[in-house]
């Protein structure tokens, strides 16, 4: 043996076959006992099954590049990191309809934004974010339904403006908490009308709306054009009043010759009809005829 | 010499292996320069893994070598000449390796977010970047200037939405928007490979959100612009809260029409608008019309009353007998001279007299 053991070792460090084969032994070891923690994710450990701690949690007030990422050790075959992951995530939920106070049904799709805040605990009970999502889902739906149910329609249209938002995220937060999860936020993204009755009696209404529009403007319109016309009628019986004011007795005159001529004919227009006069000498237009020259 | 010979097959081994910190990460992202020698599974060095050897490969990569080193000097292990041939390849390829992975050439429009074993470790600008080598240091390359466009909805659907006064638009819109910080962009958004899913789900919560607020006549009119900035402006703070990393560049609304099937009644208003301006228009003309005769007939008063203020006698008798004089020239005249004289005068007569008369001269 002791003839043996130093060729051994001799035979063992110039085979470069079993160097090779250590070499590579080193390393895939090495790969167990380091992991890459990247930005996106968080780690729990567990050692024979047991969370013993947790690597690159989330931290509200963290940036990045300060985080825990990085190179992480762990014992081989002993620890076991499950992977989390860091980012915010959605859960969309499927189409609620909402009955409010005035019973009026509104159909309400509606999202929710949540992160994995607490890993040990998801870990714990709900094992992956799937089940976390899937868990957080229906437990939106009926927190939607809760709020909204509690206020009259025209609040439903523009529930931001109120506290609804915020108070349906506190209870979506609620259960959230129990998975180690945080609602980041809630949020509506469509409200509609239920097909059928509901929509085609908006639709009726906005008509009806339209035709009593139509007819107002209309009417509006022949209100403005009176006014207008009635108003050049005063501002022209203001210039003949400023103007012919002046001599009364004049202007009857001027008005009576202006008369004939244009009832005659002889202004130029054409009016209707002929004339024939009948006229006694006594008219003071034949004075001088009659006179004969005295 | 064994040793080193050893050392060099180790080392190329950890080379090629392209890292056991590689192979747990979530599989290199295919991002890496040149893309060639650390793009996934296969080796980037032919030589020293024998073709389909998998993860496990570089555990036998050496071995083959070696075998092929022996086999062709006859069992015997490294000597002074051949040996050295095979370090020179590995040396070679390891500085090949070297040169590629941690020299980035990173695009004008773009920017390279470079993570040391994961962590976040500093932007590369446009350029020409250094990093340390792959499997330290992973650079991934996000366009930050392209501008990239969603359309709401996909398609010729109706999206209708609530106004504030109960009332539904179906609305078209155009949201454009652009990566503004890469490395929120990577790291903070759940899927930064397909980001549209979240960003049109937050433009249409953010629309629903603006539009229950105005009326219907100031979303299908005069209010499109406002509406549009609102929602650029909640988007952005929406997108800020989640630390996206995307910039909202504009909302443009495409198209804000009532519903297909109240359209008719809105037409009717459109041509009732039509109508009541007609009236008006009709209205000013007669007022023109009105006014420009009165000051017409106002004025040419004045300048006659002028002359006659002058020589009122002498003026007025010169107006009578001027109007008479037209008058009576082109009327048929019958003057009757005796007083009391007129027996029977039958109005009809009157005309086939005067014909009669006028033929008789």
């Amino acid at each position: 043996m002791s003839y043996d053991s130093p060729s051994l070792v001799s035979r063992y460090l110039s085979n470069p076959v079993s160097l090779a084969i250590s070499a590579v032994g080193l390393l895939v070891l090495g790969a167990m006992t380091i992991s890459v923690a990247s930005e996106t994710r968080q780690g729990v450990v567990l050692r024979l099954g047991q969370p013993v701690r947790i690597i690159n949690r989330f931290h509200p007030k963290e940036d990045i590049g300060n985080s825990g990422a990085g190179l992480v050790a762990s014992i081989p075959f002993i620890e076991q990191i499950v992977w989390i992951d860091k980012r915010v995530k959605d859960i969309e939920m499927k189409r609620q309809q909402v009955l409010s106070t005035d019973q009026l049904r509104l159909n309400v799709d509606a999202f929710a934004r949540f992160r994995i805040t607490d890993p040990l605990r998801m870990i714990r009970t709900a094992k992956t974010e799937q089940r976390v999502a899937d868990a957080l889902r229906p437990n939106l739906g009926s927190a939607l339904r809760n709020e909204l149910g509690q206020r009259p329609f025209a609040a439903l249209l523009s529930p931001e403006r109120g506290q609804v938002m915020e108070n349906i995220r506190k209870r979506l937060n609620l259960v959230a908490r129990q998975y180690g999860a945080e609602i980041v936020d809630v949020r509506i993204k469509r409200a509609d009308l239920p097909d059928g009755a509901t929509l085609q009696s908006a639709y009726e209404r906005m008509r009806s709306a339209r035709e009593q529009e139509a007819l107002t403007i209309q009417a509006q319109g022949a209100q403005k054009a009176q006014i207008i016309r009635a108003e050049a009628d005063a501002k022209a019986a203001e210039i003949y009043a400023a103007s012919f004011g002046k001599d009364p007795e004049f202007y009857e005159f001027y008005r009576a010759m202006q008369s004939y001529r244009y009832t005659f004919g002889t202004d130029g227009t054409t009016p209707a009809g002929s004339s024939s006069l009948i006229i006694g000498t006594n008219n003071d237009y034949f004075r001088k005829f009659k006179e004969g020259g005295q | 010499m064994a040793i080193t010979h050893g050392w060099i097959a180790r080392l190329g081994a950890i080379v090629n292996q392209n890292g056991p910190w590689g192979g747990s990460g979530k599989g290199d992202g295919g991002k890496e320069p040149g893309g060639d020698p650390s793009s996934g599974g296969p080796s980037p060095n032919p030589w020293t893994q024998p073709p389909g050897g998998g993860k496990r490969g570089p555990q036998r990569g050496p071995s083959f070598i070696d075998e092929l080193t022996r086999s062709l000097r006859g069992g015997k292990f490294p000597g002074s000449d051949g040996g050295i041939n095979w370090r020179y390849v590995i040396g070679g390829f390891a500085l090949l390796w070297v040169a590629f992975t941690s020299v980035h050439r990173v695009g004008p429009q773009e920017e390279g977010v470079v993570t040391r074993f994961g962590r976040y470790a500093g932007k590369l600008g446009s350029g020409v970047g250094f990093t340390m080598p792959a499997p330290i240091d992973r650079v991934q390359k996000v366009d930050v200037r392209e501008i990239r466009t969603i359309d709401i909805p996909k398609g010729q659907a109706e999206n209708l939405i609530l106004t504030a006064d109960q009332n539904i638009v179906d609305l078209d819109y155009t949201v454009r928007w652009s990566r503004r910080n890469a490395e929120l962009f990577l790291f903070q958004l759940a899927d930064p490979d397909n980001p549209d899913d979240m960003i049109s789900q937050v433009a249409e919560s953010a629309m629903r959100e603006v539009v229950s607020t105005v009326s219907l006549n100031d979303a299908i009119g005069s209010g499109r612009g406002d509406i549009e900035t609102r929602v650029q402006l909640r988007m952005q703070a929406l997108l800020d809260k989640y630390r996206t990393g995307v910039s909202i560049q504009g909302v443009a609304i495409q198209r804000a029409d009532p519903p297909s099937s109240v359209n008719d009644a809105f037409k009717r208003v459109t041509a009732a608008q039509q109508t009541a301006q007609t009236y008006v228009n009709q209205a000013n003309a007669y007022a023109q019309q009105i006014s420009a005769k009165a000051q017409g007939e106002a004025t040419s008063f004045d300048k006659v009353y002028a002359q006659y203020k002058l020589a009122p006698g002498v003026t007025r008798r010169r107006m009578y007998y001027e109007t008479m004089e037209g008058v009576l020239a082109k009327a048929d005249k019958t003057i009757v001279d005796a007083p009391g004289v007129m027996p029977y005068l039958p109005l009809p007569e009157v005309r086939k007299r005067q014909v009669i008369v006028e033929g008789d001269q």
